[in-house]
């Protein structure tokens, strides 16, 4: 049985549709993030889940039960807000035996948990102040502890990190997710933030236009983008995407009248428009005779560990064919430089020229083991 | 703190700049305020032959006058009355406002109208709508039975003053609470929607008291304004009957004053409005300060 299962679920405003049939099934204990640009709908969705919003199509199940027309607290859920929505003229133990009180617990059973829920979150010495009395990063646990004190069946999160400063987001991240593992409760977290997705999630939902363009975990979706509009938005710097079409044996011809031919991946049929995307991180310097296409590089970024170098398609007419390369940071480039650049093996992806959906039929079998070692490497490191 | 500060090249300029509103403030306030406070140490007969010092005499005489006290005691039930009906019909109001979404801006500024009538006005519209002989009001009551008299009755004349007085103060609270409730955080609300918390829960565990600093505010412009604004509605309906129920201070003064034309008891009973003035604005300032912060 899942926790939360989101089945075709439509929001409309008026005549306008934000969201166009979401399904999503979440496991028990599950953390997923649903991550996208602002106004893709997911925050829409989630306050949907909370009850928040009301559901115009499809149901929503919490537990088995369906909540369609449950009030917010009659739901077993509890919501992390992004200003942290405290109640600013109570202490920090109020805040966080409000909802107990309501539920109608007794007085020292409201000082057991909120005591035990402190502890964990280490706001035992802050339990007399109010709100206004706390640093961004203690308000934050605070928001965390209100939620964790009722033991809900899920945990909703909005945004709960964008108010905080850069160095505490990384630190609060880690909390979250290692709190979440303990308590073991399910969660789901709205987040525009790709780090945050990728770091926290075991799932994600890349949501765009009110449609979940895929559900899958992140290393799927880094390595099979469904289109291409995944593609762009995960990873940085985004994908590059080259429209091609397919020149049978010789590989597909670029905009510069050139033609590639990527290796480990099956190639579309001879004359048929297609977009190939290759991420910045996957192209390599090679000597002139080996490569795959030539970078016309414009401007360079030294980041310390890698090179960005930003440019065009060498050949391409104006406007088209921009191309970034993540290249070892010992490397030397210029602007003005001519590069020639290789795409590493099985490392293309290609979607269709009209939809942006990817060919997965093109895909190779082995692809996946492969493309997914050296990140595993990479975050071990 | 930084502050802005001009420096003016020439010496006379800012003074000359302070000057109207200094002129204002000597010729409307002071100067009537002093002749007040002189006068209510003098006595005078009615046809101004004769003006006597008398110290005290005027205030003391005032202080065990059985009708002064009945006076104050009205004064009492008056502005708490028109506070709490003032008060309380504006929130509802502002909290039926937040509510609907389309006609938000419609009903709000229909709402508002009452503010731009005159307190005349307002009377004598209450004073037709409450005419025991030909108001609505009164036949409305006569069909549930209920005699409507407030040329009799002290209750009924009560009631009529404080209707008339609260009208139009609910436009004025009714505009503080709206702003009041749109600076409350909606997350705030879902949050406490979340817990599990009622509407009714909601607005007396977090609506309410986030309101409190606009309420207090509220409550003590209302009363400043049902003991001191009300006169012309008091006027315009009772005149202060039957047999002195509705007599507030404020009118109070102007009856011993211009029509019993006893000017040193009228003088000091300004006086003493003056000190309760006074009194209710340190009050408001020194409160509402600590109040803000919840």
């Amino acid at each position: 049985m899942s926790a939360i299962a989101i089945r075709g679920v439509r929001k409309n405003y008026g005549k306008t549709e934000v969201i166009h049939g979401v399904d999503i099934d979440i496991a028990d204990g599950e953390f997923i993030v649903i991550v996208g640009p602002s106004g893709c709908g997911k925050s829409t969705l989630l306050r949907m889940v909370a009850g928040l919003e009301t559901i115009t199509e499809g149901t929503i199940e919490i537990g088995g039960r369906v909540v369609n027309r449950l009030e917010p607290g009659e739901r077993d859920i509890a919501m992390v807000f992004q200003n942290y929505a405290l109640y600013p003229h109570m202490s920090v133990f109020d805040n966080m035996a409000y909802g107990l009180k309501i539920a109608g617990l007794s007085k020292t059973d409201i000082r057991a948990r909120v005591g035990k829920t402190a502890a964990m979150l280490q706001l035992e010495p802050f339990l007399d102040r109010k709100p206004r009395q706390l640093s961004g990063g203690q308000r934050q646990r605070v928001a965390m502890g209100r939620a964790l004190v009722r033991d809900p069946a899920a945990f909703l999160l909005d945004e709960p990190l964008s108010n905080l400063d850069a160095k505490l987001r990384v630190q609060m991240r880690l909390e979250i997710k290692q709190l979440q593992q303990s308590v073991g409760t399910t969660a789901l977290y709205v987040t525009h933030d790709q780090v945050e997705a990728m770091t926290l999630a075991d799932r994600l939902v890349v949501m765009h236009d009110g449609v979940a363009e895929q559900i899958d975990t992140p290393m799927a979706v880094y390595a099979r983008p469904a289109t291409t509009f995944v593609a762009g938005f995960i990873g940085s710097p985004a994908m590059n995407m080259l429209p091609v079409e397919a020149a049978g044996n010789l590989g597909l011809t670029l905009a510069n009248g050139r033609t590639v031919k990527p290796r480990d991946i099956r190639l579309p049929e001879k004359g048929r428009k297609a977009i190939l995307g290759v991420r910045p991180e996957h192209i390599a310097p090679v000597s002139g005779a080996n490569a795959d296409l030539e970078l016309d590089v414009v401007a360079v970024e030294t980041l310390g560990a890698d090179t960005l170098a930003h440019g065009r398609l060498a050949g391409a007419a104006d406007g088209s064919g921009e191309l970034v390369a993540r290249l070892p940071g010992s490397t030397q480039v210029q602007p003005g430089d001519l590069l020639p650049l290789a795409i590493e093996p099985g490392m293309a992806h290609l979607f269709d020229a009209e939809t942006g959906a990817r060919l997965a039929e093109l895909d190779l079998p082995a692809k996946a083991a492969r493309a997914v070692k050296p990140l595993a490497e990479a975050l071990n490191a | 703190m930084q502050t802005k500060r001009t420096i003016f090249g020439n010496r006379v300029l800012p003074y000359a700049l302070l000057l109207p509103q200094l002129a204002i403030t000597c010729v409307f306030f002071l100067w009537p305020a002093g002749q007040a406070f002189r006068q209510s140490f003098l006595r005078e007969d009615a046809f101004g032959f004769k003006t006597e010092f008398v110290w005290f005499e005027n205030y003391g005489k005032l202080f065990v006058d059985p009708q002064y006290h009945n006076s104050l005691w009205v004064t009492v039930v008056f502005s708490i009355g028109v506070a709490v009906l003032s008060l309380v019909t504006a929130l509802v109001l502002a909290l039926a406002v937040e509510r609907t979404l389309r006609t938000a801006r419609a009903y709000t500024t229909l709402l508002v109208w009452p503010y731009a009538v005159a307190p005349a006005v307002a009377g004598i519209l209450w004073w037709f709508l409450f005419n025991p002989t030909i108001g609505i009001l009164p036949y409305a009551l006569d069909m549930v039975g209920y005699d409507w008299n407030h040329r009799n009755s002290r209750v009924d004349a009560m009631i009529l003053v404080i209707v008339a007085a609260s009208w139009k103060q609910i436009s004025y609270n009714f505009l503080f609470f709206v702003a009041g409730l749109a600076a409350i955080p909606h997350s705030l609300v879902e949050a406490a929607a979340i817990d599990g918390a009622g509407p009714l829960k909601r607005f007396f565990t977090i609506i309410f008291p986030m309101l409190s600093p606009t309420t207090f505010f509220l409550l003590v412009v209302n009363i400043v304004y049902a003991m001191f604004d009300t006169f012309a509605v008091i006027h315009a309906t009772t005149e202060g009957g039957p047999a002195q129920s509705t007599n507030i201070l404020v009118y109070k003064v102007f009856e011993d004053g211009f029509i019993g034309l006893n000017l040193g008891s009228s003088a000091a009973q300004s006086v003493v409005l003056m000190v309760i003035v006074v009194a209710l604005t340190v009050i408001q300032f020194r409160w509402i300060e600590r109040r803000v912060q919840y």
